[in-house]
């Protein structure tokens, strides 16, 4: 360590004392610089590459098990003995508040009749495709949208607004235009999905830097190449925020016009299977509907949303500073 | 002292227009209504030859970046015209700009498939340009996972992947840390040489103007007008704290601050 010190101090007064001198002189002076230099150089710049990056470690399972895992199950298992002790306490009659195992004894009743993975299956098909319908609408809207200043202030605040309708409220004019059929249950869905997808993305593109589009265009990405190259890609965290929300927004809204819209010929959904259990003041059977619809709502979340956004965030680094 | 140094008027250009890498004629830029706020750039006529290394020096508000846009195409000027017979220039800029949903090597590699290579060459031509820049076996790093020094080297590549005859660069090392500075001053000498691309460099910094040109080219401020060139004979590489450069650099100084004394009367 001292010894490279000493010479490189050599060198440089070597340099600078012979730069009072002739131009013979300096040029020899500069061309030992210049071996010194590029031999120095790949390991200066190694040696500085290695003091500023720093490796990011991933969390071990059993870390994940105990941060992420262990305390909603036992937020669960709390909410599930309150539920248990206000039935012992009898603050409710049965069939107002039954307990969690009348719940769970109404589902495992269903599954014993294999009705409940149809049923489930009746709804979550609506929703995907209903969902998907919508990305395949919502898209293009939110880039023209997002693109375009005219169509921007043209429909923009409309788009907007549109989310803060309740999708249920849409039912009773489908329900006039379509009757009680499935072109029913989509339009609502589609009414309740398409303005968040489409907001997500304009919320994306906005979020955007400029500079991302400038580095683009000077490297030849215009027009259509430019909007597939880099700004769906720049706006993916956006995008898949609204994607989300659109999952959320259609579900929800398939609920609605199940519920509403119910009739013999359209099969049992969810939606309809809640209609039914609270015609027949079958409060178990409601509870585990409900908490049916939850489940399907939290494991589309987990198992498609969540492993999405959790990749595009963690590969432009903003994951690691949460922790 | 040996005269490492000779002055030319600003009107002298180097080589004729017809084999120039970059030629600005009579470049004039103002934004916004003609004549409401003056001209941000005036009557810039320079030319940069195939292979030479120009710095363009100049206070805040000279629209240094403002000509670099124009040259990269990404604005256009009010009068005059600009010529890139290579056809387009590549940019570097003083944030790395790198696309952070792709790796250090896809970054490289989109500026080559822009360029309409095919995938297997677009691999070995960015493992290539990595060994330049001296981060070969970095190709699936991500952008956050590299330091600052190492993007603005990534960012480096990304450009020359463009294989354009002039890259601009705005001021691609004014947020680096001096050391880091130093030693990407010696692998851009290195890699200019190696490659022969010619460079439009901006910067506010005369010391590293000195260090790295061959031709110092100083603009006025507001408008931006060509106030002075110098040409720089000094050996390449050239160390930073060498006394040819810090001469020289004491010289432009004071005609930069000459420049910028002058506004205080308006």
């Amino acid at each position: 360590m001292s010894s490279t010190e000493t010479s490189t101090a050599t060198a440089t007064a070597t340099a600078t004392g012979s730069a009072a001198g002739t131009a013979a002189d300096e040029q020899a002076a500069a061309a030992k610089a210049v071996t010194d230099t590029a031999a120095d150089v790949a390991a200066l710049g190694a040696g500085l590459d290695a003091l500023d990056t720093h490796d990011v470690e991933r969390t071990s399972i059993s870390r994940i098990l105990l941060t992420k895992v262990l305390p909603p199950l036992v937020a669960i298992v709390i909410v599930l003995l309150l539920w248990e002790g206000a039935c012992l306490a009898h603050l409710k009659p049965s069939y107002l508040l039954p307990s969690p195992l009348a719940v769970w004894d109404s589902l495992y009743d269903q599954w014993l009749q294999g009705t409940i993975l149809s049923t489930i299956w009746t709804s979550l098909s609506r929703g995907i495709l209903g969902f998907l319908a919508s990305v395949v609408i919502g898209t293009p809207i939110g880039l023209l949208v997002s693109r375009s200043k005219l169509v921007r202030a043209a429909i923009g605040p409309i788009l907007s607004g549109l989310q803060s309708i309740p999708s249920v409220a849409w039912v009773p004019a489908a329900i006039i235009w379509f009757g009680l059929s499935n072109a029913t249950i989509y339009a609502v869905v589609l009414l309740g999905a398409v303005p968040s997808i489409a907001n997500g993305l304009v919320a994306g593109v906005d979020q955007v830097q400029p500079l991302y589009l400038r580095a683009g265009r000077t490297l030849g990405a215009t027009g259509l190449r430019g909007i597939w190259f880099i700004l769906l890609p720049a706006a993916m965290p956006g995008y898949v925020a609204g994607l989300k929300q659109g999952w959320a927004f259609a579900w929800r809204s398939l609920m609605a016009a199940e519920l509403i819209a119910s009739s013999p010929a359209l099969g049992i959904g969810l939606g309809q299977a809640l209609e039914n259990a609270r015609e027949m003041q079958d409060m178990p059977t409601v509870l585990a509907t409900i908490i049916l619809i939850l489940l399907v709502g939290i494991g589309i979340e987990l198992l498609c949303f969540a492993p999405i956004e959790r990749r595009v965030l963690r590969s432009r680094g903003l994951l690691v500073a949460r922790r | 002292m040996a005269p490492a140094v000779t002055q030319q008027p600003a009107e002298d250009t180097l080589g004729s227009a017809a084999q120039a890498a970059v030629t600005l004629d009579h470049v004039s830029k103002s934004f916004g209504r003609a004549g409401h706020a003056g001209p941000v750039l005036e009557d810039i006529s320079l030319t940069v030859a195939p292979g030479e290394f120009v710095c363009l020096l100049g206070a805040s508000g000279c629209g240094k970046s403002t000509l670099l846009n124009l040259v990269a195409d990404l604005d256009r000027p009010s009068s005059g015209t600009i010529t890139v017979p290579g056809g387009r220039a590549a940019l570097m800029f003083q944030e790395h700009a790198l696309f952070p949903w792709l790796t250090a090597g896809r970054n490289i590699e989109l500026a080559l498939r822009l360029r309409g290579l095919g995938r297997a060459e677009r691999r070995t031509e960015a493992e290539r340009l990595l060994e330049l820049v001296r981060l070969g076996g970095s190709h699936n790093k991500r952008v956050h996972e590299l330091s600052g020094g190492m993007r603005q080297r990534v960012a480096l590549a990304r450009a020359l992947a463009q294989d354009a005859s002039v890259l601009l660069m705005d001021e691609p090392f004014a947020a680096l840390d001096a050391i880091t500075r130093d030693v990407l001053h010696e692998e851009l000498t290195r890699i200019w040489s190696e490659t022969g691309v010619s460079v439009l460099f901006v910067t506010h910094n005369v010391r590293e103007a000195v260090r790295l040109a061959q031709r110092v080219v100083l603009l006025s401020s507001r408008p931006g007008r060509i106030a002075r060139e110098w040409r720089i004979d000094l050996p390449q590489p050239r160390r930073i704290e060498s006394a040819g450069v810090a001469d020289l650099s004491v010289e432009i100084t004071e005609q930069l601050r000459g420049e910028i004394r002058r506004h205080v009367q308006h």
